[in-house]
């Protein structure tokens, strides 16, 4: 075994000060096998060292809340004894080294976390930003990252129903691939990871162990540079049939009493799962390493412990329960071992070749583990309303924001996912949500992922409420009830002090959203280091959200459904330009502030136009976002293909009035006698109203003069995607 | 009609088809694992969609040498009926039971979107109750569904009025824009898109009850 020499600890990430922690808690020094485990356990990704103090801040509880975070995935109660677990998770270092199997893993690891609780996957989204269409990589990377995505996803018959595509220079060496799962269980038979008890076989199940992906943990945690693409053997492979084999299995598995306690193996693969589970259960683990199923020979002790090999899991079974579970694992040809057991003696205990190779109090690995109150830097917000050209033609503008690359439709991204299987699929990508029926019921789980990125650098606490409040608008906007949240909190180098700003103002902005919504973070995953030579990412607090629809033939869809209704638009326009869409596509800056969110107008427009749905008044309904109103209008013609004439209402000047993102605005059709009884109710209820036009034709007009026909935006829109992967020269921006 | 549904690891529309058939049909669906010896006494067998043994070798290789499909294959020789849908259709072609192969789309993606058909023929028992060069809306969702067969098969599958469905603009650079074709005595069907998928208005159509019905008629 190697020496643990001060250059080794530096090698292994820990600083001088972390090792001198680990031998006051060893009493001695580590040797190199449980300096290894240290290294994966203290790493950012597996402690949140930076982060936990200010997560805490973050509200968790609802009556609905079955499971809050510290789990695999959190759970809420969807009613009926039924239970949705959900969970968003990136995999954005290993997708830039190899995009299709960083990708592909990203998704089967999401996987397990939401299956080890007892749950069926039932929909897949993922929040994905590359850099500049121009830089030479992208179009890689893309290709790569939804390929994978697919290839994953699409094998093992669990539909992928949207997500979110941007692209922005900043990510342009440090791409971000967020994926999130969601599944159904009975809420009454939920698996947790506490090994409680001693003396219970730990049993190893799935796939056999490998040499792939050691250090995955430590290299998440880590900068990138010019050098990284070398740490491509640490990137893992995915085998998405034995993924699903272990799906079917440990359902099956769970449908008996024979489980204590289950996790996958995730991040830092056999350490982390056999010691977070035995901390929490309050117990010690002993593994005979030997016992271990391995792909290759003369493995380490080492090598086995920090192997992210896939598609495996760990479980604590009843005593005697074993020939049970084999059984199972046979009829699906999955590999099966008893591999330890629990103990009384709240030790991590590692055996190989029958030596101790390690030997480590548990909560040194779990509570124990550094925190950090990182030092940040305040900044203030960029203020400030940008100027712009007012003789610019609106409808030339806005063809081209609807083929921007941030804008156009992502058909040809979509099309490579199955989105139909499983037979639940009632929305499909391209609405403001996806909506997933519950199997062989009335109910339906709505689905979304939003964040704003260019919102979050001129004003991370704006721009993280405002992620939370896109993503309550658009479950809105099908008519479900918002639920939970998990969040994806993808920033730079936390010992930055203007970057843990960024951080701590983020979490405070999503925590004040998640308040005023009643919308609990359930669940979540931190991301940091997402730096390539020092340049940070705009900060990205991807938020993936769940609601819920009682009854699902009472929903509404983006797209118009008749001539004649009445486009009406709810909430109030003020023009708001900074960093928006116009102003970066059309005047090419990025500048101003980012729009402020009133949660409390959020709430109250939300809850109008959410009854009006529920009650079956309202079946067109678009949140108007990104883009502003004429963008979502436009949206709403492409998908019915039915045209609009609508007119500029309440401001003086037009292109802030169509493309102005102030937030909590939706645009609804209907009937004219129903439109008539909706704008009265919103007048008298305080809420800003406007009527702006009816649908009809198959052109936009705007205030009776200019006019696009749908069809030539719809091809403006559904353009650019397939030309820019088909490799047309894209021109750099600035 | 009494039907079963056959289930290969990493099969994973097995669950569709039995719902599609219990709630068209009333019947409870046997769902019939690879290595069982025997089918139960069934009037149809569905090869469900899925990626049978990953399809890491050639799609639908591995499960046509499992334990079942001597009995499938024995059910089709006696005149029963047997539906393959997606990686089903590339196991009854491996399986000799339908003429040609199904190989990568031409396009090098895996492709998931309705596509519209032309029912070509409707003298069979899954297509009866369908009109004669109607279009119907299916969705398809395959990586290799790009059909070949050589031109004299070709001729002789549109010579017998076997060309059951036709794509109306080819998802995949399918031979003569083939989407599903009977074998010689008809009773073998296998076909690309997910007519189980659409039999519910919710999921965005009720294209694919014909072919069911089409069955119920023929087979109850």
């Amino acid at each position: 075994m190697k020496t643990v020499t001060p250059e080794l600890v530096r090698e292994h990430g820990l600083t001088e000060e972390e090792y001198g922690r680990v031998k006051k808690l060893l009493g001695r020094d580590a040797n190199f096998v449980e300096l290894g485990v240290f290294s994966v356990m203290w790493s950012e990704h597996c402690s949140y060292k930076s982060t936990r103090a200010h997560l805490k801040k973050l509200p968790t509880k609802a009556p609905w809340v079955i499971q809050g975070p510290g789990e695999n995935a959190g759970v809420i109660d969807i009613g009926d004894g039924d239970a949705c677990i959900f969970k968003m998770e990136s995999h954005n270092h290993p997708s830039f080294i190899e995009p299709y199997q960083g990708a592909a893993t990203g998704v089967g690891g999401i996987m397990r976390d939401v299956f080890t609780m007892g749950a069926r996957p039932i929909a897949m989204m993922n929040a994905l930003r590359f850099g500049e269409p121009s830089h030479p990589k992208t179009r890689h990377l893309v290709s790569g990252v939804v390929s994978g995505i697919g290839g994953y996803g699409n094998c093992m018959g669990v539909p992928t129903v949207g997500g979110e595509v941007n692209f922005h220079k900043s990510y342009n060496g440090n791409i971000l691939v967020n994926a999130m799962c969601v599944g159904l269980a009975r809420a009454d038979k939920i698996f947790l990871s506490a090994a409680k008890g001693a003396g219970n076989p730990v049993v190893y199940i799935g796939s056999k162990t490998g040499r792939d992906g050691i250090h995955g943990a430590t290299m998440a945690s880590a900068e990138f540079d010019d050098a990284s693409e070398e740490k491509r053997p640490t990137v893992q492979v995915g085998d998405p049939f034995t993924e699903k084999l272990l799906l079917e299995a440990c359902l099956e598995l769970m449908a008996t009493d024979a489980i204590i306690a289950i996790q996958d193996m995730g991040a830092a693969g056999l350490t982390s799962s056999s010691a977070e589970m035995a901390d929490k259960g309050g117990s010690g683990i002993e593994l005979d390493l030997d016992k271990v199923p391995q792909r290759e020979t003369n493995m380490t002790a080492y090598e086995m412990l920090l192997s992210e090999s896939q598609e495996r899991m760990l479980a604590v079974l009843k005593p005697g329960r074993e020939d049970q579970a084999r059984k199972i694992f046979e009829k699906w040809e999955l590999d099966f071992a008893v591999i330890g057991h629990t103990t009384d003696t709240s030790r991590f205990v590692i055996k190989h070749g029958g030596a101790v190779v390690a030997d480590i109090p548990v909560t040194a690995l779990s509570d124990e583990a550094p925190i950090y109150e990182r030092p940040y830097t305040k900044r203030d917000a960029v203020t400030g309303t940008p100027s712009f050209d007012k003789t610019k033609p609106v409808l030339a503008s806005l063809e081209t924001i609807l083929a921007a690359p941030d804008m156009a439709s992502r058909r040809w991204v979509w099309e490579q996912y199955d989105n139909s299987v499983m037979n639940d699929t009632v929305q499909h990508p391209g609405g403001d949500a996806a909506v997933v029926r519950v199997h062989g019921s009335k109910k339906a789980l709505a689905i979304t992922t939003d964040v704003s990125p260019r919102y979050c650098r001129p004003d991370p606490f704006e721009g993280g409420k405002q992620a939370v409040a896109e993503a309550w608008r658009n479950l809105t906007a099908v008519g479900a009830t918002p639920l939970a949240v998990t969040d994806n909190l993808n920033y730079g180098n936390p010992q930055k002090p203007e970057i843990m700003w960024e951080i701590v103002a983020g979490i405070d902005g999503i925590g004040a959203a998640c308040r005023a919504l009643d919308f609990p973070v359930i669940g979540g995953n931190c991301s940091l280091y997402n730096e390539t030579n020092g340049e940070g990412i705009l900060p990205t607090p991807a938020i993936g959200a769940v609601g819920l629809l009682k009854d699902v033939t009472k929903m509404a869809t983006v797209a118009f459904k008749r001539e004649g209704d009445v486009v009406i638009l709810i909430g109030e326009t003020k023009g708001h330009l900074g960093q928006s869409i116009y102003l970066r596509e059309i005047e090419t800056r990025e500048e101003g502030a980012a729009p402020k969110v009133d949660l409390a107008v959020e709430k109250k427009n939300g809850d109008f136009v959410r009854g009006l749905i529920a009650s079956g008044r309202v079946d067109t309904v678009h949140d108007a976002s990104d883009g502003g109103v004429l963008v979502a209008v436009a949206e709403m013609a492409m998908a019915g293909k039915i045209g609009a004439s609508i007119g500029q209402a309440g401001l003086p000047d037009a292109i802030p009035f169509w493309f102005g993102e102030d937030q909590a605005r939706y645009l609804i059709a209907a009937p004219f006698a129903e439109a008539e009884k909706i704008l009265s109710e919103a007048l008298a209820s305080n809420i800003f109203v406007a009527r702006l036009g009816k649908t009809g034709g198959d052109a936009l007009v705007l205030d009776d003069k200019d006019r696009v026909a749908v069809a030539k935006l719809g091809a403006a829109h559904e353009g650019w995607f397939p030309r820019f992967m088909a490799g047309e020269e894209i021109p750099a921006k600035n | 009609m009494k039907s079963a549904v056959i289930v290969f690891p990493a099969s994973n529309c097995d669950r569709d088809a039995a719902t599609a058939l219990e709630q068209i049909t009333g019947n409870k669906t046997a769902m019939v694992w690879h290595q069982d010896s025997e089918l139960p006494d069934v009037d149809l067998v569905v090869l469900p969609g899925g990626f049978s043994y990953g399809d890491y070798l050639r799609c639908g290789a591995m499960a046509n040498q499992s334990k079942i499909m001597g009995e499938i294959k024995a059910h089709a020789a006696k005149g029963g009926a047997v539906l393959g849908i997606c990686n089903g259709f590339q196991v009854l072609t491996e399986s000799g039971l339908l003429p040609g192969v199904l190989m990568r789309n031409a396009g090098l993606k895996f492709v998931c979107k309705p596509v519209a058909l032309n029912v070509e023929e409707t003298q069979s028992a899954f297509t009866r109750k369908y009109d004669k060069g109607q279009t119907i809306t299916l969705p398809v969702a395959h990586g290799e569904g790009n059909y070949y067969a050589d031109a004299a098969t070709l001729d002789r599958l549109d010579g017998d009025g076997r060309v059951m469905f036709r794509y109306q603009n080819n998802p995949n650079g399918s031979a003569r824009n083939i989407a599903g074709i009977l074998n010689e005595k008809r009773n073998v069907l296998g076909l690309m898109p997910h007519p189980e998928r659409v039999v519910d208005p919710l999921n965005g159509g009720t294209d694919g009850r014909g072919l069911f019905q089409s069955l119920i008629e023929t087979l109850s």
